[in-house]
């Protein structure tokens, strides 16, 4: 129906911009007072988690494959979308949209890339051993990334093992678009016909190949829009805390992001768009209360993972998604009619 | 070509550390194919208790060494708790539910060090006073030939108890068939919890052989040991005791050369470099059987 799907991508839309009027009063205005800035980094941060873990869920939740090297592309999308705004913005005077714009594109594009030629081999493999390789890309990218300096292009930023001095451009105004359009492109994605094979694959990877689809080429261009994603919550990050340092990225950090999937539920967006950014902000701020409790953080996290694998492996959302229009209706009672 | 020899000596004794831990992915992955990520971590335990013990066991008049066996029991008992606690309910839910327990449970152990010893680095007193090796240029840490002569001593009897003892039978049918091998009357969850404590005993003994070597332990010890020793399993055959013996000591050879002659920064990448050739190449690695997929 197509006159009810419009009404729906209305009321998604709506919801969209009510969420970032939402933020604004929050933030431009002065509500908050000086906390403002503290907790405006907290939102910042929640939406490039809430991207990359979108971003794995994809693999994750319906390629039916782990990455543990989601760090290693995050960090490819941060370190080269720095390289180009740094040497950009040493050269000309750009409004801080476009050199934000360029730089997640230019992140995007470089771990997809990347993806793409560590998915073209790789992902004849599965399970644990396609784990492991992910695991093995991300440490070989850090390697690298801490022994190899980057030369010294510019005289604004200082180059090295780390990396100082990226303008700040990740404003939450422009992050929270950014967010909302990845979504709304991992979300077509899923619902497209290469969605619908990709799924297929992961249910029976032969009854799938036998009924014609291509499974290599689906599970690399997935692979692909993973690393993509990855990438861009990279270049956000790299533009919103403006020091890079390779340590960063480790493998605790990739390891972080799986727990989240697996906690969210793999199979749901959902999941991962509420639990990422309460996973990322709330220990942020639960440490700005209880100092001790950052040695805690991933203790608790590890604890949860453990138990919620042992008691409902599915995750908090369970493959499920959550439907606004739905769910509106349903608070509204019109469900009952248009079932019947 | 002193300079060679000498790099050799020290490869063996990174590698047979290696191939240690690697003995204790392989006897776990050989019989519920499951990659524990938390063994790495299980010599991390070892090395703190090992920290804390030497102290104790000097004090009451006994050799250093003998804290070894505290280390065992302790990881021991580590092994067999995480098995029993995060294993066993996940146990036929799939490899990726495993997997991710796995995972979970490494990350248990190394942030519960986190929050028990904090993350400084701490320095484990040394076991053993042992004269140093001189071959005229060349001097050979006497550890080195102390942790090859273990490592292969654990291999042998490893070997030995795997292919001649009614338990090692048990061990090597569980794999092959479980159902099987519960209607011949075997105990499945107490073979797997048994080879859970073997894995876990290497690991203590491991963790000794880490300390004397590298003296120097932190909670984040376990990941790139751990992550190492699995490059190594795989390279000689996961599965394949042999295997990970030879593939331990290559992989501690290589890193050594690559530090020595090459770009001294990029070992690690070099390490891993290898696991994905190895893992495109011959999945099966060096010693190991190719399994063909059923449909």
């Amino acid at each position: 129906m197509p006159g009810k799907m419009k009404r729906n991508y209305g009321i998604c839309f709506a919801a969209v911009i009510l969420g970032f009027l939402l933020l604004c009063l929050l933030f431009d205005t002065s509500l908050l007072g000086k906390k403002a800035v503290y907790f405006n980094g907290l939102i910042v941060i929640g939406m490039f988690y809430t991207i990359i873990v979108c971003s794995l869920n994809l693999l994750t939740g319906y390629m039916g494959e782990f990455s543990l090297g989601h760090a290693g592309f995050m960090s490819i999308g941060a370190y080269l979308s720095a390289i180009v705004t740094t040497l950009i913005k040493d050269n000309m005077e750009l409004p801080s949209l476009v050199l934000f714009l360029i730089a997640i594109l230019v992140g995007g594009i470089a771990a997809g890339i990347v993806g793409i030629l560590v998915g073209i081999p790789a992902l004849r493999l599965s399970g644990d051993y396609l784990c492991i390789v992910t695991v093995a890309v991300a440490e070989i990218v850090r390697v690298v990334l801490s022994n190899f300096g980057i030369p010294a292009i510019t005289g604004s930023a200082t180059f090295g093992k780390s990396f100082a001095g990226i303008a700040k451009v990740s404003d939450f105004h422009y992050v929270y678009f950014t967010m909302v359009i990845c979504i709304f492109i991992m979300y077509c994605y899923i619902r497209s016909g290469y969605g619908r094979a990709l799924i297929s694959i992961r249910e029976d990877r032969i009854a799938a190949a036998a009924s014609g689809i291509n499974v290599t080429k689906t599970k690399v261009l997935t692979f692909t829009i993973s690393a993509f994603f990855a990438g861009v919550a990279g270049a956000i990050y790299a533009h919103y805390i403006t020091t890079l340092v390779p340590t960063y990225f480790n493998f605790s950090k990739s390891a972080e992001f799986l727990a989240i999937v697996i906690l969210g539920g793999s199979g749901s967006m959902m999941g991962s768009i509420v639990v990422a950014p309460i996973l990322s902000a709330l220990p942020q701020l639960i440490s700005y209360v209880v100092p001790a409790f950052a040695s805690y953080r991933m203790l608790i996290y590890a604890v949860i993972l453990v138990a919620v694998m042992i008691f409902k492996p599915t995750g908090l959302f369970g493959g499920r998604e959550f439907s606004l229009p739905n769910f509106l209706d349903r608070m509204l009672g019109k469900n009952k009619k248009e079932k019947g | 070509m002193a300079k060679f020899i000498q790099s050799l000596a020290n490869g063996l004794n990174l590698g047979s550390i290696y191939a240690l831990t690697a003995l204790g992915y392989t006897m776990v992955y050989g019989i519920i194919r499951m990659i524990n990520f938390a063994h790495g971590d299980f010599i991390m335990v070892g090395g703190f208790t090992l920290f804390y013990m030497i102290p104790v066991m000097t004090k009451i008049g006994l050799p250093a060494w003998f804290s070894v066996f505290a280390a065992i029991i302790v990881c021991v008992f580590v092994g067999v708790a995480t098995e029993q606690i995060a294993y066993k309910p996940v146990r036929g839910q799939g490899s990726t539910t495993a997997l991710i327990t796995a995972l979970g449970m490494s990350l248990v152990l190394e942030n519960g060090a986190l929050v028990l010893f904090g993350s400084a680095p701490r320095n484990v007193p040394p076991m053993f006073d042992l004269p140093l090796l001189k071959f005229g240029e060349i001097t050979i840490p006497p550890q080195t030939v102390l942790t090859l002569a273990i490592g292969i001593v654990a291999m042998i009897l490893l070997t030995l108890f795997v292919r001649y003892t009614k338990l090692g039978k048990a061990m090597r049918a569980v794999p092959e068939d479980k159902i099987a091998s519960t209607l011949v009357g075997i105990n499945v969850n107490r073979i797997i919890t048994i080879t859970f404590a073997i894995g876990s005993g290497l690991a203590a003994v491991a963790s000794m052989m880490y300390t004397t070597s590298y003296v120097s332990i932190k909670n984040e010890l376990g990941i790139t040991l751990g992550l190492k020793a699995f490059v190594a399993a795989v390279l000689g055959g996961i599965g394949s005791v042999p295997g990970a013996m030879a593939g331990g000591l290559l992989l501690g050879i290589i890193e050594i050369m690559v530090k020595v002659y090459m770009l001294p920064g990029t070992y690690e990448a070099v390490t891993y470099l290898i696991l994905i050739l190895v893992l495109l190449i011959r999945p099966s690695g060096l010693m190991g059987k190719a399994v063909s997929e059923k449909v």
